[in-house]
C-alpha cells in the first residue's frame, strides 16, 4: 500500500479537480447526457473500495453493510456503462437501428 | 505484488481520465467508454489482491454474491430501459454509487468503534481519514437517498412536490443535528455505535427531504449535482483507503460534475442556489394571472402539413413533451419527407429542454437525425427571423417570451429559444394547461402561432399523412 499524506492527496485531489474541468468543458451540448452518464460510470471505481472494505470485514454488521456496498457499487459500475454505451451507440451513423 | 496493485490503478485512473476525454467528440466516444470500462474491469480485479482481501474465504464469497446480484440487476434494468426514461435510470445508478461510498465508510466507522480491525488490532483512522470518512459519508448518504427520489419523481412515481410546513426550517434544522452528530464521530476517539447510526438515518432523511421540494423541471439540475456529490464522496472514501485511483476518479468526477451542474443552471438563468431552495412557482401564482392579449388559435393537421411542405425553412424545437410521447422517430420521418421536397430542417435544442442536458439529442440521434442538423441556442437563434415556421413539439417554458419581455415573471432573463420570431409558429401541445412551471406562455396567443392540439406522436403522425397526400 503506498503511504499518501496529507499534502500529497491535497495535491492530487487539487489537480484532479482541473483535469476534470479542463476536460469536460470542451464537450459539446450535444454529449452531456452520456457524458454525465460517463462520469457516473466512473465513479463506480468506489466498487475497488467496497472490495478491500468488505475482504476486512470482520463482524456479521460490517459484512451486512460491506455486502450492501458491494452490491451498490457494482450497479453502479454496470448500469453506468451499459446506460453510456447505449446511448453513444446512438450517435454511432453505422449501427442506426431506429427502435432499441 | 503490491507494486502490481498499484501499477493497475494507475493505468486505471490514466485510462479514466482519457475515457472522458474522447467523450468529448461524438466520433471517439464509444471508445471512450471502453477505455474506461477496461480499466474499471483491471481496477476491479486486482482489488481482490490487496492485503487482507483473502483472509477471509467467506468475505470473498460474499463479494462475488454481491458483485453479481448488483450488475444483474443493474444490466438487465440497464438493457430494457427506454431512451427517454434513460434519465431516472442515471439517476439511480449514481444514487448506489453514493450509497456504496457511505456504506464503505458505514464499515470503517464500526470498525473503530468496535475497536478492532481487519489484523485483529484496534482500528484506527488517523485524524483527517476519520473525519473525511464522516463527510464523505454524509455526501454520499444524501446522494443515495436523494437520487431514489428524483428516480421516483421522473418515473411518475411521486407526483406531487411534497413540503412540510416550515420545509425549510426542518431541514436546516436536521442539517444542523446531522453536521454536529458527524463532528462528534470525526472527532472523538471513542464513538458508539448507536451514534454511528443515528448519524446515518439523519443523513438519509436529510437527502429525501433536501429532494422532495424541487420540482420535476429542476430535476437535471439536481441530478447532475448528485452526480458530483458522488463523486466527492468516493475521492473522501478514496483517501481514507489510501486509493489513488479512487481519489482521483472521484474528484475528476466531483469537478466536472460541479461544472455541468454550473452550465445548467445557467442556462435556466437561475443561481445555484434558487433552485434547490427556493421552489418554483410559489410566487409566481400572481404573475400568471396577468392579462394575455389575443386568444389561441387550433389549426388542422392537414393545414399545418401544407404550410410546413412549402416552406423554405423549419426549425422544429423538441421539448419533453416529444419524450413522453415517444415522437422522436415520428419527427425523424417527418424530416425525411420535408427534406425529399427541398425543405431545409433544423432542431433548435434549448439547453435545459427535456429532463437532463442533451435529452433531446440522444434522442434525435436515436431516431437516426444528423448531428449536424441539431444546433444549440446561441446558434439557432439568429435563425428564426428567417425562418418559415417553427414547429413546436411539447415545448413550453424554453420558448416563452415572457422571459424576455416581462420583469415580473419567475423565469425573466432565462435564455430561450426565439420560435416566436419566425413567420409562422405550430405548436404540438397535449391539452391547453400551462407548462411545468405553471406559467401561461404568450407565445401560445400571439397572432403568427396556430396551436395543434394532440399527442406528440399523432399529431406528428397527421403532419406526416398531410404531407404524403400532397
Amino acid at each position: 500500500m503506498i503511504e499518501i499524506g496529507g499534502f500529497t492527496a491535497l495535491y492530487i485531489f487539487m489537480l484532479s479537480a482541473f483535469t476534470g474541468y479542463e476536460v469536460i468543458s470542451r464537450v459539446p451540448v450535444i454529449l452531456h447526457t452520456p457524458m454525465m452518464s460517463g462520469s457516473n460510470f466512473i465513479h463506480g471505481i468506489v466498487l475497488v473500495g467496497a472490495i478491500v472494505v468488505m475482504g476486512g470485514a470482520e463482524s456479521t454488521l460490517e459484512q451486512v453493510i460491506g455486502f450492501i456496498a458491494v452490491a451498490l457499487a457494482a450497479g453502479n459500475a454496470v448500469g453506468g456503462y451499459v446506460a453510456t454505451v447505449r446511448m453513444l451507440e446512438m450517435f454511432n451513423p453505422k449501427d442506426k437501428k431506429g427502435e432499441v | 505484488m503490491d507494486i502490481f496493485i498499484q501499477v493497475v490503478y494507475f493505468v486505471a485512473a490514466v485510462l479514466f481520465i482519457l475515457g472522458l476525454k474522447k467523450m468529448s467528440s461524438p466520433v471517439t466516444a464509444t471508445g471512450g467508454i471502453v477505455w474506461a470500462g477496461i480499466g474499471m474491469v483491471a481496477a476491479s480485479l486486482v482489488a481482490f489482491f490487496e492485503p487482507g482481501v483473502f483472509s477471509h474465504t467467506s468475505n470473498v464469497v460474499l463479494i462475488v454474491i454481491a458483485i453479481g446480484v448488483g450488475s444483474a440487476i443493474a444490466y438487465i434494468t440497464a438493457k430494457r430501459v427506454q431512451m427517454t426514461d434513460m434519465p431516472q435510470m442515471i439517476a439511480i445508478y449514481n444514487g448506489m454509487g453514493g450509497g456504496a461510498a457511505a456504506a464503505i465508510a458505514a464499515v470503517e466507522l464500526v470498525k473503530m468503534a468496535s475497536g478492532h480491525g481487519a489484523d485483529g488490532t484496534a482500528h484506527e483512522l488517523s485524524g483527517t481519514a476519520q473525519v473525511l470518512a464522516v463527510i464523505g459519508a454524509l455526501i454520499g448518504a444524501v446522494s443515495f437517498s436523494g437520487s431514489a427520489i428524483a428516480f421516483a419523481k421522473l418515473q411518475g412515481l411521486m407526483k406531487k412536490t411534497i413540503r412540510l410546513p416550515m420545509h425549510m426550517i426542518i431541514n436546516l434544522g436536521l442539517f444542523v443535528l446531522t453536521v454536529i452528530a458527524g463532528a462528534i464521530i470525526g472527532f472523538s476517539d471513542d464513538v458508539s455505535i448507536q451514534l454511528v447510526l443515528l448519524f446515518f438515518v439523519m443523513a438519509l432523511v436529510f437527502g429525501v427531504l433536501f429532494t422532495t421540494p424541487i420540482g420535476g423541471a429542476d430535476m437535471p439540475v439536481v441530478i447532475s449535482l448528485f452526480n458530483a456529490f458522488t463523486g466527492l464522496a468516493v475521492a473522501f472514501e478514496g483517501y481514507v483507503l489510501e486509493n489513488a485511483a479512487m481519489i482521483i476518479a472521484g474528484t475528476v468526477v466531483g469537478s466536472a460534475g460541479t461544472l455541468l451542474t454550473q452550465l445548467m443552471a445557467k442556462a435556466m438563468n437561475r443561481p445555484i442556489s434558487n433552485i434547490l431552495f427556493a421552489s418554483f412557482g410559489s410566487d409566481g401564482g400572481d404573475a400568471a394571472e396577468e392579462d394575455i392579449e389575443g386568444s389561441m388559435k387550433e389549426i388542422q393537421g392537414t393545414d399545418a402539413a401544407i404550410m410546413m411542405a412549402y416552406a423554405e425553412k423549419v426549425i422544429i424545437v423538441p421539448g419533453y413533451g416529444m419524450a413522453v410521447a415517444q415522437a422522436q422517430h415520428k419527427v425523424s420521418e417527418l424530416t425525411k419527407l420535408l427534406e425529399a421536397r427541398g425543405v431545409k430542417v433544423m432542431f433548435a435544442i434549448h439547453p435545459v429542454a427535456g429532463r437532463m442536458p442533451g435529452h433531446m439529442n440522444v434522442l434525435l440521434a436515436e431516431a437516426g437525425i444528423d448531428y449536424d442538423k441539431i444546433l444549440d441556442l446561441d446558434e439557432v437563434n439568429p435563425e428564426f427571423p428567417t425562418a418559415d415556421v417553427a414547429l413546436v413539439i411539447g415545448a413550453n417554458d424554453v420558448v416563452n417570451p415572457v422571459a424576455r419581455s416581462n420583469p415580473d415573471s419567475p423565469i425573466y432573463g432565462m435564455p430561450i429559444l426565439d420560435a416566436d420570431m419566425a413567420k409562422n409558429c405550430i405548436v404540438i401541445k397535449r391539452g391547453k394547461g400551462s407548462g411545468f412551471s405553471g406559467i401561461e406562455n404568450h407565445l401560445f396567443y400571439a397572432d403568427n402561432t396556430r396551436m395543434l392540439y394532440g399527442d406528440g406522436q399523432k399529431a406528428v403522425g397527421e403532419l406526416i399523412s398531410g404531407i404524403k397526400e400532397m
